[in-house]
Formats: C-alpha cells, structure tokens, sequence
C-alpha cells in the first residue's frame, strides 16, 4: 500500500512554480561573481536547491519500497528516470561536484532540515525577503560532516563526471567516499532476482536506516494541517523506519540493494 | 421505445445527465476491500459489472422494461457477486499478491450464458454466468430431497419433468490462466475472433487462446538483457476492434506502438509508433510522468486511438502517427501543482477514458469527485460531479468550474480546496445508450441522460 495521497500541502507550493517554469538552472544572473565559487553559490538561485529538494524526495519514494506487496514498476521506473534526469542536468551544470561530498555523520537529518529552510526561504524570496534562510542552509551545509549523500544522490555520479572543480569549498574529503557511483546503485535497484537471493522482509527492514524515521516525522508535522483519507498512508511511511536499527550511512548503498529483492524477479 | 442517439445529433443541446442510481455504503463505513477498481459494461450494456480491491466480482443486470412497474424500468439490479480473486502469498519473492481485480472484460456472448475474464496482478480468470430456473422433478430412482429410493417402493416409472424454480444465477470459474506473467498485469483485452485474449504486463504481453491455459505466446517484450537499462514500460493495450491481427499498446514515455500479429510472431518492432514530439517550453523534470499513457482505448469504428495520461486526452487517428489529431485539457490547473502531487504521489494516478457509444463524446475522471466530458463535434466540454451531496435521483447534474484564482463564480470550487483523495479512476459508458457508470471509491454511480430516463 503506498502512501495514501493527500491534499498539497504548502510548502511545496513554491516549489511547484519553480519548476513549471521548466527552466535550465539559470546559471549565473547579472550580479553574481562567477569567481569566488562561495559567492558564486551564495547567488544561484533555489532553483539548485529546489532540484536538490527533488532529488532527496525521489531518492526516499524509491527507498519506500520495501513493503509486504511488490511495488509498482511503473512508478519506480518513472521516479528513476526523474532522478536520473535531475543527476544528468547536475553533472552537465558542474554542481553535482559542488554537492558532492562530505564525510561523516548524520547527514540526512540536516538535509531534512535543509529543505524544510529551502521551503521557508522560497517563500521569502517570492515576498522579496531578504533570504536569510539561505544562508543558514549554507552553514548547515559547511558544517556539515555528512557522510554521504550516498542516500541521496549520493553518490557519485556516474563515473564519467568530470572532477574539475577542486577549488570548490564545498568539496570535502576524499572522492574515494564515494564508492560504488550513483549510477550503480541507481541500477541495482533494477537488478534482476537472477543475480541476487531473496531476502526476506525482516532483512530489508533491519538495513533501514533510522534517519528516515526523523525525515517522516518532519514531513508529517509538516502535513499536519492537511486532510488524510485512511491513516494507513502515514503509518505505511513511518512504521518500517521506526522498526530499523541505526545504521551507518555507509549502508546506505547496501540498502538500495535490498530494494531491489523487492523490484526484481526472476 | 426509442434510443435517443448517443451524445445527440449535432446542433441540438448537450446531454443533461443526472443521476440515477447509487450503489455502495456512505463514506464512513468504507473498508478498503470494497473500493471499485474497475468497471465494464457488457456488449449489449444489459450487465455491468464491477470488481473491487477485496477480489470481488459483483454483477449488476438492467430489469427489462415492462408496462407493469414503470418506474423501474432500466435500473440495474444487484444479479450476482462472486469471489474472483484472493489474496495469495509468492513464496519464492515473500511478497502478497494482491486479490485487487484490475480488470474485467466481457466476452460476446455466444449462448445463454454470459462469460467474462477477470484479472488480478497475476492471474486471469474466465467465469461463467449461467441462470437456473428450471429444475427437475419426478425422479425415479432419488426423491424430493435427492435420497434414494428404496427400489421395492418403485413400481412404475415416470419422466421427470421440468418445473420452474426461483431464478438462481450460478457462476463457475472455467477456465484459470495462471502463471502466465511475472510482472503485474495491467490489461486484458478479448479479440474480435473471440477465441483468443491478450494480457499485458509492464514488461511483456501475452496472446491465449480461451481454451487453452498451461500455453500462452508472449508477442511483446520490451525486458531489457541487463535491467538496469529499464526506462520505458507498458502501460495499457488493446486489441482492435474488428481487425483480428491488429493491436495497440502505451507506455510510460508517452508513445503508442500499434502492431500487426501477421508481421512476425514476437511484436517487438510496431508497425506503427505514435508519439507526439515534447513541447519544448513546457519542458520540465515532471514531463516524462505527465506523458505516461494510462489508458488507450479503440474508438467503436476502429478508426481512432483514446489516450490519457496525466493531465489530457488525446484522439489519434490511426492513420497519423505524427500527433493526435484532438487534444481535451483534462485539468490543465493542476500543471502548476505537479511538485506537489508528485510528493503524494497522485501524479501517478492512473486515470482510464471512454468513449460512448457514437464516438463523438469522450469522457474521463479527475479529481475531487469530477468527472469530465468532451464533444468531440461541438468541441464543448462539462465538469460533473459525482458525489451524494450533489446528485439528487433525478435532478439533473450542474455543471462544476474550478476556477484558477482571478475571478470567481458562486459555487467555483478553487484548485486548492480539491479533494486528491476523491479520485475517478473508472468510468464506463453503455454501448449504445447514454448510461454512464462512474466509481467514486466504493460507490457506483450510474447517470442516465434525462430524456432517455423519462421515456422509461
């Protein structure tokens, strides 16, 4: 049972008038300094973050899908060309390298956070605010010793991306943190049954991480105003993660794996 | 009695619908079990059935009109419900097969009985329909109760003879097409040489003959070698109507592919793809999911294709593979919403299409309870409503607006106050009259056209 649909809630409404526009990231404006890549960041407009936004909500759809039924292949297919998509245009703009990074730590959790900000500065930048909420993503960013946005893009890009950007300051340890490019486990999850022995449900949910729970309570008390039909959606999307053990992020990879006992078959 | 023609003659006013019957419990004792997947409406329209997420079948059959009881006249009664599917475990994957019908067709009917084919995500069955009413009395070696006699009693014998009884309506499945799929069937449709059917897959579509079920040909299949090369599925897939070798199948990037049998005996390469170029400037990371087709259906002539996807429908003309040939704004309001119907997942909502019985007016759900309908002669389109509150027996239906900001009629419903939960998935038209059956969740709604129902 996938999560029951509800009304839209208003964060997201902004979010809906970025992307009608459909617009290739609008690389840099007038005013912006090309140079000093802070700066430089600092002015590209949330279209970026927006798209980043995207990015982490289709990563966690196709990480829902360990449930009791198999779950939809045309959906998952179509979430994985979205994210695909969203990566291609990241690695031609070059900011896939920007966003990619980070060591350690609870990275998810902040990156929850993040969007939340995202949502909140959107607003504000359609009021005319000056965007103060950017700039407290950017230190949450800085400060920000996450191991891997392997859970969400995560991961490399495809291994063809060029590295150039070295002077970038987002970009922190090693590129070898990023094992197993995204492309890979993109892929796994489409992986036949062929290659892999079934697991059973329990197995799929030990792997889960916990981080996930937070981002289902953040996104729930977000919702909170909005019309639920059944319950059985928010307890769908809560009740697996509540279940899992806290993992390391590096398991993150591992755990696109098991997604795809569920979206495989011999 | 006369038919009033299928959408009207053109030039003279539009249908006025309004709602004749409504089946199903009120909205708070709903069980997930009893919400409609699908809906079909037999060749004759006589019987309409109906299958839910509980694996139920419930066949309903229209009470022939009779000067007795005038006012029943074309109702459609409750004539028999039967379990067709239940709920399975793969043991091999430790996943549930859901008993939810997906899909039903009819068969055309060849004797008394009637037949149709049920489809839950893996298994189709065929089920026959038959009426008893009719027994046997006057045996001579059983009594009454069916008890044999004791021989020395019988001292002459007799004829059993035929006596009425209390119509019965028994319903056997004969025919079990298991096995037959990996992936999760999407459609089933019965070819016009009504000894074979097709089931499609995401991945595969296979070709039985109605007789035969431990062999099926597979005439589709778009698996990849390596699946991680997997981006296009099937979606939907049709037989044409008249042409025995001829069918069509979507996908979920948008295109069309119609084949032909005779070409070759694995359809991989169309003989015709239909598939409209992308609008450029309307470009954005929800295009290709807005384009996934969720239902194609073959227009009654066999000239013309139906399409929905997210937020259209489109005619294609069979003949032109370039771009369709009408394209119906089903709730363009929502294109600036898609982000958000993406995050609760209603832009994959897959919404199917009708056409009536005339082809000139094609018809489609949407949200909020709304269902939609297009003139393809007078290019005129309504928004209905199906919904308790707004449908009194009888009255006729009032056409509903949303209206986008700016300003605002009495009685507009505004973008944001719809309800994403009150979905029309499933609507069916009668074959030849203006009977229309939409499923709003777990109630069956059947709208008549006014003037067809008055002359009852």
């Amino acid at each position: 049972m996938f999560l029951t649909p509800v009304v839209p809630h208003w964060p997201f409404y902004n979010l809906d008038t970025m992307f009608v526009r459909g617009l290739k990231r609008k690389c840099f404006d007038g005013e912006e300094d090309i140079e000093g890549t802070l700066a430089g960041i600092k002015a590209i407009p949330s279209y970026n973050l927006q798209r980043q936004s995207l990015l982490d909500m289709s990563l966690v759809k196709l990480q829902l899908c360990h449930m009791l039924v198999e779950p939809n292949l045309c959906r998952s297919v179509l979430i994985a060309n979205t994210v695909r998509q969203i990566q291609e245009e990241m690695t031609q703009d070059g900011t896939w390298q920007m966003i990619h990074t980070q060591s350690t730590g609870q990275a998810s959790l902040d990156r929850l956070v993040s969007t939340d900000i995202l949502c909140r500065s959107s607003r504000e930048q359609a009021e005319g605010k000056h965007v103060s909420g950017y700039s407290a993503f950017n230190k949450d960013f800085e400060g920000d010793q996450a191991q891997d946005s392997s859970e969400t893009m995560s991961t490399a890009s495809s291994v063809q991306a060029p590295r150039n950007l070295q002077s970038n300051v987002w970009e922190m340890e090693n590129p070898q943190e990023n094992k197993g490019n995204f492309q890979k486990s993109l892929d796994q999850i489409f992986e036949t049954l062929e290659n892999k022995s079934p697991n059973s449900v329990e197995d799929l949910f030990s792997e889960v991480d916990n981080s996930y729970y937070d981002l289902d309570t953040m996104l729930t008390g977000m919702m909170s105003n909005t019309k639920m039909g059944h319950c059985d959606g928010l307890e769908t999307f809560s009740s697996p993660t509540a279940t899992a053990s806290n993992s390391n992020f590096k398991s993150d990879l591992n755990e696109l794996d098991h997604i795809v006992e569920i979206l495989v078959e011999s | 009695m006369s038919h009033k023609q299928a959408g009207g003659p053109p030039g003279e006013s539009a249908v006025d619908w309004c709602l004749y019957q409504l089946n199903g419990a009120a909205e708070f004792e709903v069980s997930e079990a009893d919400i409609i997947s699908t809906v079909e409406f037999n060749h004759t329209g006589e019987l309409l059935a109906t299958g839910d997420k509980g694996g139920r079948v419930v066949i309903f059959q229209r009470e022939p009109e009779s000067k007795n009881e005038p006012y029943n006249q074309g109702e459609y009664n409750v004539y028999s419900t039967f379990q067709s599917h239940e709920p399975e475990f793969d043991y091999l994957k430790s996943l549930e097969i859901e008993e939810k019908i997906n899909k039903i067709k009819w068969l055309p009917q060849q004797n008394a009985a009637h037949s149709l084919l049920s489809t839950n995500d893996k298994t189709i069955k065929l089920w026959k329909i038959t009426e008893r009413d009719k027994r046997p009395e006057g045996y001579n070696l059983k009594d009454e109760e069916g008890k044999l006699k004791d021989l020395s009693t019988v001292t002459s014998l007799q004829v059993p003879v035929l006596k009425p009884m209390d119509l019965m309506v028994e319903v056997t499945p004969r025919r079990i097409f298991a096995n037959g799929h990996t992936y999760h069937v999407n459609s089933i449709s019965v070819n016009s040489d009504c000894e074979t059917y097709m089931s499609a897959d995401d991945l595969r579509i296979n070709l039985w003959h109605l007789a035969i079920t431990d062999r099926s040909f597979n005439i589709v299949d778009i698996k990849p070698a390596n699946m991680e090369d997997l981006t296009e599925v099937i979606t939907a897939s049709e037989f044409h109507p008249h042409h025995c070798n001829l069918f069509v199948y979507s996908s979920s990037k948008g295109s069309l592919r119609l084949c032909d049998m005779r070409a070759s005996a694995l359809c991989d390469k169309h003989s015709k793809l239909y598939e409209e170029p992308e609008d450029p400037s309307n470009r954005s990371f929800f295009s290709e999911i807005i384009s996934s087709v969720s239902d194609v259906k073959f227009s009654h002539s066999g000239r013309y294709m139906l399409t929905r996807d997210y937020l259209t429908v489109k005619v294609w003309d069979l003949n032109m593979e370039t771009k369709p040939v009408e394209t119906y704004q089903v709730h363009d309001y929502l294109r600036s919403k898609l982000c958000s119907l993406y995050e609760n997942d209603c832009i994959f909502d897959k919404f199917e299409c009708a056409w009536n019985g005339s082809d000139s007016v094609i018809m489609t759900g949407a949200y909020n309870n709304f269902f939609r309908m297009f003139d393809r002669n007078t290019k005129r389109d309504v928004t209905l409503e199906a919904s308790r509150e707004s449908s009194k027996p009888r009255a006729i239906l009032k056409p509903r607006r949303v209206c986008v900001g700016g300003k605002r009629r009495k009685d507009d419903i505004s973008v944001d106050s719809l309800d994403f939960t009150k979905k029309i998935l499933h609507t069916a038209w009668h074959p030849t009259e203006n009977i229309i059956a939409i499923a709003a969740t777990n109630n069956l709604y059947i709208f008549q056209d006014k003037v067809n129902s008055e002359m009852h």
